[in-house]
């Protein structure tokens, strides 16, 4: 593998573009391949405390997609850093930690317990759709998004990246909103609000009634958003939403992305990342690219 | 890929897959299958392993959903995905064991048997099968078993005497589980059951697949799917 697939996000250098995404990933993926060929790991969403998740079917597949609803089940940010930091720290790939809260001080109090360790990047979710308490909350609004970013980035020196939700009033405002109040990065799209019935039963498959969609079915949408906000901010972009290839995410680098998280694609065939990479970087050599500069935003 | 050696229609809606190459895995453990390519479905299922020899390893599936469906029509030399092993799998018990299975259940069953079977820690393994209508690989299990015990159409815990064991491994419908563990009022046997779950990754990532225990949430696909039948809060199990 060459060393121009190198990208260099809110000067943090990645060995290659490929993170793979929060909730879906972790240390058990090395069953299948060495981790460290990736380019970064997002963690699975954290919390102040721990949480047991929701009840219910959790995940749900639909064409070409898969709908989930774990509710943000996860150790807590302290088992995490006790636990789980140091190993992925021994990786040698950039450590992104997804962090959730309910409230905005469980937010800043995950953040100031984070502060202190040695990771690449915050991720800070405002989007996910299975808690019924903060979560999307925070990023439906441009406001309420602005006030949170603008409260995490007043205590945290670390590159701050926002996880922003398709689900949200318009994307591009909240985008610009988190650009204004100092946020490094951003990243989108977290899944999509969806739904589905049991008509046997007469009821909603979800005990929650909607779920989060991702998977290939959400990739034209993810990626015309993806393109909508890189052309109106100046930080860099993680683009995700229905990765499955090298094309997808070459497709998502020309629409203006740095990075690219790969999520259900994981379920789908445990060797993606790897394989994503691999397909990036033939290209490169088939068409001459010598970094992925070239090709960045020129949709 | 694995090319298949067979898939066998073994009763209305049951097939015996077996597929070439060299596997890794012990009683309990369990593989995920993919044998489309396509988006639809989108996930791999996972199957426990039934038996695995050197050249070759074998599931036991019914025919309930759209995967299950679709490894139903494959043939001979077709290829398939067959990814793991997952999971950790039976402990290695001592004494006299039963093995109690029902319905699907069976498929987890058999390889303990034949891993077991006439090993100098097992003083004797007896086998108990439920099966709603149609008997089945009962040629298989007798191989490997000391005394074979059949039920149709009733629930096969209603025949067992689980004090005589040190060991008892189950896998089945709750019902049949249930009533097993409630059986238990001593230090004897040990009982560990095979849960299943909806699940996505298969290695302790996507959470799809928690439930929650005794000891608190645990991961059918990597905590499990084996856990100590106390553990096991069978209220809980229709919720999650």
């Amino acid at each position: 593998m060459n060393n121009y697939l190198n990208v260099n996000f809110s000067s943090i250098e990645f060995k290659n573009p490929v993170i793979a995404a929060s909730g879906t990933f972790g240390i058990g993926y090395q069953q299948h391949f060495d981790l460290s060929k990736l380019g970064g790991i997002c963690t699975k969403g954290l919390t102040l405390f721990p949480k047991s998740g929701n009840d219910g079917i959790r995940i749900w597949e639909t064409a070409s997609g898969l709908m989930n609803s774990i509710g943000l089940e996860n150790i807590g940010i302290k088992n995490f850093i006790n636990n789980e930091l140091p190993i992925l720290k021994k990786l040698g790939v950039r450590t992104i930690v997804n962090i959730n809260g309910s409230t905005v001080d469980e937010y800043l109090e995950c953040v100031s317990i984070i502060n202190n360790e040695e990771i690449d990047i915050i991720e800070l979710n405002i989007s996910c759709p299975n808690v019924k308490e903060g979560g999307l909350l925070f990023g439906i609004n441009a406001k309420t998004a602005s006030q949170i970013v603008r409260k995490v980035r007043g205590i945290t020196k670390l590159p701050l990246v926002i996880k922003l939700s398709p689900n949200a009033e318009n994307i591009v405002r909240i985008a610009q909103c988190c650009e204004e109040e100092g946020a490094d990065g951003l990243s989108l799209v977290n899944t999509f609000k969806a739904m589905s019935v049991d008509i046997y039963n007469r009821k909603p498959v979800f005990n929650n009634m909607y779920a989060g969609l991702s998977g290939p079915a959400i990739k034209p949408i993810a990626l015309r958003m993806v393109h909508e906000v890189c052309q109106n901010v100046e930080i860099p972009v993680m683009g995700l939403g229905g990765i499955t290839s090298g094309k997808d995410a070459l497709e998502f680098i020309m629409a203006g992305a740095t990075c690219i998280q790969v999520g259900t694609a994981n379920f789908i065939n445990p060797y993606s990342c790897l394989e994503i990479i691999k397909e990036i970087d033939t290209f490169m050599n088939k068409e001459g690219i010598k970094s992925l500069n070239e090709i960045r935003g020129i949709i | 890929m694995c090319k298949i050696i067979y898939n066998e229609q073994l009763c209305k809606d049951i097939f015996l897959i077996k597929v070439s190459g060299k596997f890794q895995g012990s009683m309990g453990q369990f593989y995920m299958l993919k044998g489309w390519n396509s988006l639809h479905p989108l996930l791999g299922r996972p199957f426990t392993i039934f038996d695995i020899d050197n050249n070759s390893i074998s599931f036991l599936y019914r025919v309930v959903g759209e995967g299950a469906k679709l490894l139903s029509h494959l043939k001979r030399n077709d290829s398939i995905h067959v990814l793991g092993p997952y999971g950790n799998g039976f402990p290695i018990p001592k004494g006299c064991i039963a093995l109690i299975g029902g319905g699907m259940g069976i498929a987890a069953l058999y390889l303990a048997a034949k891993q077991l079977y006439n090993k100098q820690f097992i003083k004797s393994i007896d086998i108990y099968l439920g099966f709603k209508d149609t008997p089945i690989l009962l040629d298989y299990f007798k191989k490997h078993a000391d005394k074979l015990v059949i039920e149709v159409g009733n629930n096969i815990s209603s025949v067992v005497n689980i004090h005589k064991y040190d060991y008892v491994f189950s896998c089945g419908p709750e019902d049949m589980m249930k009533s097993i563990i409630s059986q238990k009022y001593f230090e004897k046997p040990k009982i560990f059951i095979s849960l299943e779950k909806r699940m996505a990754c298969a290695v302790g990532a996507c959470l799809s697949c928690s439930c929650k225990t005794k000891s608190g949430n645990r991961l059918v696909c990597k905590d499990g799917p084996i856990f100590p039948g106390e553990d096991i809060i069978f209220e809980q199990l229709s919720k999650c």
